[in-house]
Order: structure tokens, then C-alpha cells, then sequence
């Protein structure tokens, strides 16, 4: 229970093709995520999934059974917005109730699951509040309980953490990782943050555009990016580009290195350069260099690294970790 | 000596909104205060402000003479029916237009605004033909139907607006917790806009039973609301300021004393949406 496939699906608003004819499928049980920088489609597309929005060709298959002009509550799936969308004027039980209640079930059963979600989410305490008396994050684990309790065949979550402070964010992505482990359910994810997509995915989707520009595992993505697009947009610094000369030398038109496959050294190494900004974090030192042709480049050097504004430094590469493109921006093998 | 500057200007402010206030309701005070006057003491010149000998004579006289009491039902009925009906045709509309809207959504809202700037008396006859023919001339359902007719666009226009202040992912998280789209008009949208629903019934109640155009020209003696007792006073036997105030008196208290209950839920209403 819980596949989904896409088939040469596509979405227009009036004359925009917002998403060229695409394919795409999803395994039970799988964490995936859909990620993209803003306006790529990836929510139009999640939407078009879950029903709220109608394709304009092609099909959607849920569980093998083309879903493509069902209504959004016989899909079997359950949605997660981004700004929670609870109902103001009831209490946290209706709220999780809901779905229950329309579904025609017991009040009995209803019961039972409510409290049963409320559990699992540490919600039995604030059963009789409404949301509004409820902290950002206390009505995400409502929303999220709102979809539980529906036992659907996959959960559709709409950039969910985005309207949380960053501490909570990482609270709240463990606990949907942890949900996702013991409900073994399909999880569709979409996110513009590319630490939830790699923390969190079994499989990631990297969007632009309407077009799938990669689908892997995340470290499938982190050590073969498919092109210059992926390449920049998965790990964290950015991977530092340089053309010219020194890609020429590695016979390609754009070569990419990972900040942290760099190292940085005072006494010798490839490239001569002076730091411009160094960010200290204890754990790790992020340097944006300046490199003697002009090129910036940004180094991950692990620890507490003493370099700050104006050092001279030198610069090294790991070689059998950089990325070669073509003119084309795809990566070359 | 800013703080002194800053009470001037406030209390100057203050001075000038009684004012205006009082000005406003200066009408309505002198049409309470003729009511217990005399024929002859509502009539005196300099007119008479306080210092006149209070009577209900009037009062009884306007009792006796008219059924107070069915004019008032017959206000009661075509205020109530009219709003109710209109809001069960306006509810759905304005969901549509907010939620749903399509390519034309914005031209219709503005025909139907459109079509309160035509004068009435330019329908009367059509329409006055058409009650005849359809035997609804002084029939509180005909007048009730006339009514909600009028009253529409704004009823729809109102709703409108508070329902596109009603964030659109609650309702598509609605769609796909199951409710059909009737369980989502009446359990999600509907509660969330109570505020809004309530000052719109408020508000048409008190245009509908204030209205005196159609229900003078549309009805006769069964389906007359106050407006009609009120007019059957300034009557061609000469004028009777003192009785045509104390009727008119009786007719705008229940609605003045409603406003005044609900001017709480009616102010929160008008300005839903304007601060946030």
C-alpha cells in the first residue's frame, strides 16, 4: 500500500506549462523528497498528487489504480501544509477528529484513534485547546495527527517546517523521521531546504523548472550530481566552480570542488589565495578565499582553524573528488 | 509640555466627534421628544426643546387607531425572511466567487453591484405587473421575495469579502480530511465566518426593515410593514406632527434598540479584515 506514479504528467495555468510532461515513481514506504529552488513546481506538483489541483494530461497512479480524476478525499493521502491550515474554531480533538468524523466512524472508534495520535504526538494535554492557544509547533503535531489518525496510504508534506525557528525546525524533522520509521507509511516531502531533503529522504528529487533534474539517494546526489544545477544546489557550503585554466586542465569546461574537499595550509599547496572572510564555528571554519587569478572559493576546514581577513594562504584539492561539467552544465563522465 | 499640546488636540477631537455625534442623532431625539408633545405644543414656534408638558396621549391614540402589533409581525417576517433567504443563496455565491472564482467572477460581482445603482421606480412597473399577475401583491412572501432580490448584491459583496480573508489551505485541508463540499461550507467556512455572517444578517435586517420603497408601493393592508404605519400618518386629513412621531417612534425602536445590543458585533463586522 502506498506506491505512486506519474505518468507524462503535465500542468498548465492558462498559457505557463508549469510542468513539462514528467514520469516519476514512488516505492512504498519511501521517504521522498521533492526539492528546488522557489517556483520550480515541486508544491504544484505535490498538489497535483494529492488532487487539489487537476493535471492537464497524463495519469496519476496510487497503489496501481489511476487516481488521476478522483477527489482529494477518496485518494487515500494525507496533506500537511505549510501553515498548518488547523480549523481556528475547533478544539485540538475536533481538529484531529475530523477527518474521522467525516468518514462516518463511531464515536467510540473516533475516540480511541484520537487519543491514540494525541499519544504518540504528547498532545493528550492540550486536547480542549483551540489552536490559537497552541506554540508553532504544538500545531504541527496537531496537523500531523489530523493526517495519522486517517491511516492514509501516504502522507503529502507541504514544506511543514518552513514557518518554525530553526531549533525547532531540527526537533520537529527528527520526530517526522522517527514517525516515518515506525509508520512505514509513504512520505511525499516537499522542502526548498536542501539539509531537510538530505537528512531526511530515502530518495530526493532535485526540481527546476517543472523538470526533474536528478532523482537519488542522497549521497547518490552528494558524490555524482548529474549536472552543474544539482551539483550546486545539494551540500552545504556550495561547491565552488572554476573554467578557464584550471579546467581546462582536467580537460573539462566547468570543474567543481566541495568546500570540504579542500584543505588550506600556510606553507605550500596548489593555489596561492587570501581569506577574505573566515566564519568560525568551533566544530567546523568556513573561509572564503580569493584566489591569485580572482576566482572565489570557499574552504571547510574541520575544527578550530586560526586564519582570519588578509592571511595569505595555499590551497589544496582532493583530485579524485572534483566534479567535471561540460559546456552543456552535465557532468562528464 | 508636548503631553499638554497632545491633550488639546485630543480633547479638541473628542469636542467635535460628540458634536457630529450628537448632530447625527439630533433627528431621531427631536421625533422621540414630539411624540410626547402636543398637536399644538409640536407645532409651537420657537420650537419647544424641553419645556413642554409630556403626554402618551398619543401614543394611545396611534394604538387605538392602527394594529401596531401586525405592522410590526409583518416588519418582523419581511426583515428576517428576506436576510435569512438571502444568506442561503448568498453563502454558496460568495463561496464560489472567493474560493473558485472564474475568468468572469470579478464582472458579475460588478454587475450585481450595478444593479443597485439603477432607481427602483424604474422596475416598479414591471414588477408591480408581475406581483399582480402572480398574485403576491400585499403578500408578506411576496415582499419577502422582493426583498432578498434587493438586498442580494450587498449581502454577496459583504460575504465575499469576509470569506476572502478565510485562508484557502483550511478549506483544501478540509477537501482532503473527506468533506464533501457541503461539509466544508457548513462545518469549516461557515464557523470561520460567523463574525462576518453576523454582521451581514445585522446589517440587512436593519436595511430591510427600514426599507420603504417596495413595501409601500407592494402592499396595502394585509402584508404592511411599519414603514406603511408610519406613512398611513402624514395623511391628506392634515398633519399630525406629535402622532406621526409617535408612530414613527414605535416603528424605529426595536430595530434602534437590536443596534444597540449587536453595535458590537456589527462594528467588529465592517471592519473584518481591516486590521490584522
Amino acid at each position: 500500500m502506498g506506491s505512486i506514479k506519474l505518468e507524462n504528467v503535465t500542468k498548465s495555468f492558462g498559457d505557463v506549462a508549469v510542468i513539462p510532461p514528467l514520469n516519476l515513481e514512488i516505492n512504498e514506504g519511501e521517504f521522498v523528497v521533492f526539492v528546488g529552488p522557489s517556483g520550480c513546481g515541486k508544491s504544484t506538483l505535490l498538489r497535483l498528487i494529492a488532487g487539489l489541483e487537476d493535471v492537464s494530461s497524463g495519469n496519476i497512479y496510487i497503489d496501481g489504480a489511476d487516481a488521476t480524476g478522483i477527489r482529494p478525499a477518496r485518494r487515500g493521502l494525507a496533506m500537511v501544509f505549510q501553515s498548518y491550515a488547523l480549523y481556528p474554531h475547533m478544539s485540538v480533538r475536533n481538529n484531529i477528529a475530523f477527518p474521522l468524523k467525516m468518514a462516518g466512524m463511531a464515536a467510540a472508534e473516533i475516540d480511541r484513534k484520537v487519543m491514540g495520535a494525541a499519544e504518540v504526538l504528547n498532545l493528550t494535554d492540550y486536547l480542549k485547546r483551540r489552536p490559537g492557544q497552541l506554540s508553532g509547533g504544538q500545531r504541527q503535531r496537531v496537523a500531523i495527527g489530523r493526517a495519522i489518525v486517517r491511516e492514509p496510504k501516504a502522507f503529502l508534506f507541504d514544506e511543514p517546517l518552513s514557518n518554525l525557528d530553526a531549533a525547532l525546525r531540527v526537533n520537529m524533522r527528527l520526530e517526522i523521521s522517527e514517525l516515518h520509521q515506525k509508520l512505514k507509511t509513504t512520505m511525499v516531502y516537499v522542502t526548498h531546504d536542501q539539509i531537510e531533503a538530505m537528512t531526511m529522504a530515502d530518495k530526493i528529487v532535485v526540481l527546476r523548472k517543472g523538470v526533474i533534474e536528478q532523482v537519488g539517494t542522497p549521497l547518490e546526489l552528494y558524490r555524482n550530481p548529474a549536472n552543474l544545477f544539482v551539483a550546486s544546489f545539494i551540500g552545504s557550503p556550495k561547491m565552488n566552480f572554476l573554467k578557464g585554466k584550471e579546467a581546462a586542465r582536467h580537460d573539462a569546461h566547468t570543474i567543481g570542488i566541495r568546500p570540504e574537499h579542500l584543505s588550506i595550509s600556510r606553507q605550500e599547496g596548489l593555489w596561492k589565495g587570501t581569506v577574505g572572510v573566515a566564519e568560525h564555528l568551533g566544530s567546523d571554519t568556513f573561509l572564503y578565499v580569493t584566489l591569485a587569478d580572482g576566482s572565489q572559493v570557499t574552504v571547510r576546514a574541520a575544527g578550530e582553524v586560526e586564519l582570519s581577513h588578509g592571511d595569505s594562504v595555499y590551497i589544496s584539492a582532493e583530485t579524485d573528488r572534483i566534479y567535471r561539467f561540460g559546456p552543456d552544465g552535465l557532468a562528464l563522465k | 509640555m508636548q503631553t499638554a499640546l497632545f491633550d488639546h488636540k485630543k480633547a479638541l477631537v473628542t469636542v467635535c466627534a460628540w458634536a457630529i455625534g450628537l448632530a447625527i442623532f439630533f433627528p431621531i431625539l427631536w421625533t422621540i421628544l414630539t411624540g410626547f408633545k402636543t398637536e399644538a405644543d409640536a407645532i409651537a414656534s420657537p420650537p419647544l426643546f424641553m419645556g413642554f408638558d409630556w403626554t402618551l396621549e398619543n401614543y394611545n391614540e396611534v394604538l387605538e387607531r392602527s394594529n401596531y402589533f401586525r405592522h410590526f409581525m409583518n416588519s418582523v417576517v419581511i426583515s428576517v425572511g428576506s436576510t435569512l433567504l438571502g444568506l442561503l443563496i448568498a453563502i454558496p455565491a460568495a463561496w464560489a466567487m472567493a474560493f473558485v472564482p472564474a475568468k468572469h467572477t470579478k464582472d458579475i460581482l460588478m454587475w450585481m453591484l450595478s444593479t443597485k445603482m439603477l432607481p427602483p421606480v424604474g422596475v416598479l412597473i414591471p414588477i408591480y405587473l408581475m406581483f399582480r399577475d402572480g398574485g403576491l401583491l400585499d403578500t408578506r412572501s411576496g415582499l419577502v421575495l422582493v426583498l432578498t432580490m434587493i438586498n442580494l448584491p450587498i449581502i454577496i459583496w459583504m460575504l465575499y469579502t469576509y470569506f476572502k480573508e478565510i485562508p484557502g489551505e483550511i478549506l483544501e485541508a478540509a477537501r482532503m480530511d473527506g468533506a464533501t463540499l457541503w461539509s466544508e461550507i457548513v462545518y469549516v467556512l461557515t464557523p470561520m465566518a460567523v463574525p462576518g455572517i453576523a454582521s451581514t444578517l445585522l446589517l440587512n435586517v436593519i436595511l430591510a426593515w427600514n426599507e420603504a420603497f417596495w413595501t409601500l408601493n407592494l402592499t396595502a393592508a394585509e402584508a404592511a410593514p411599519l414603514t406603511a404605519f408610519i406613512a398611513s400618518y402624514s395623511s391628506p386629513e392634515g398633519l399630525f406632527y406629535a402622532k406621526l412621531s409617535a408612530a414613527s417612534t414605535m416603528a424605529i425602536a426595536p430595530i434602534l434598540i437590536m443596534g444597540w445590543f449587536s453595535q458590537k458585533q456589527l462594528v467588529r463586522g465592517l471592519t473584518f479584515g481591516a486590521v490584522k
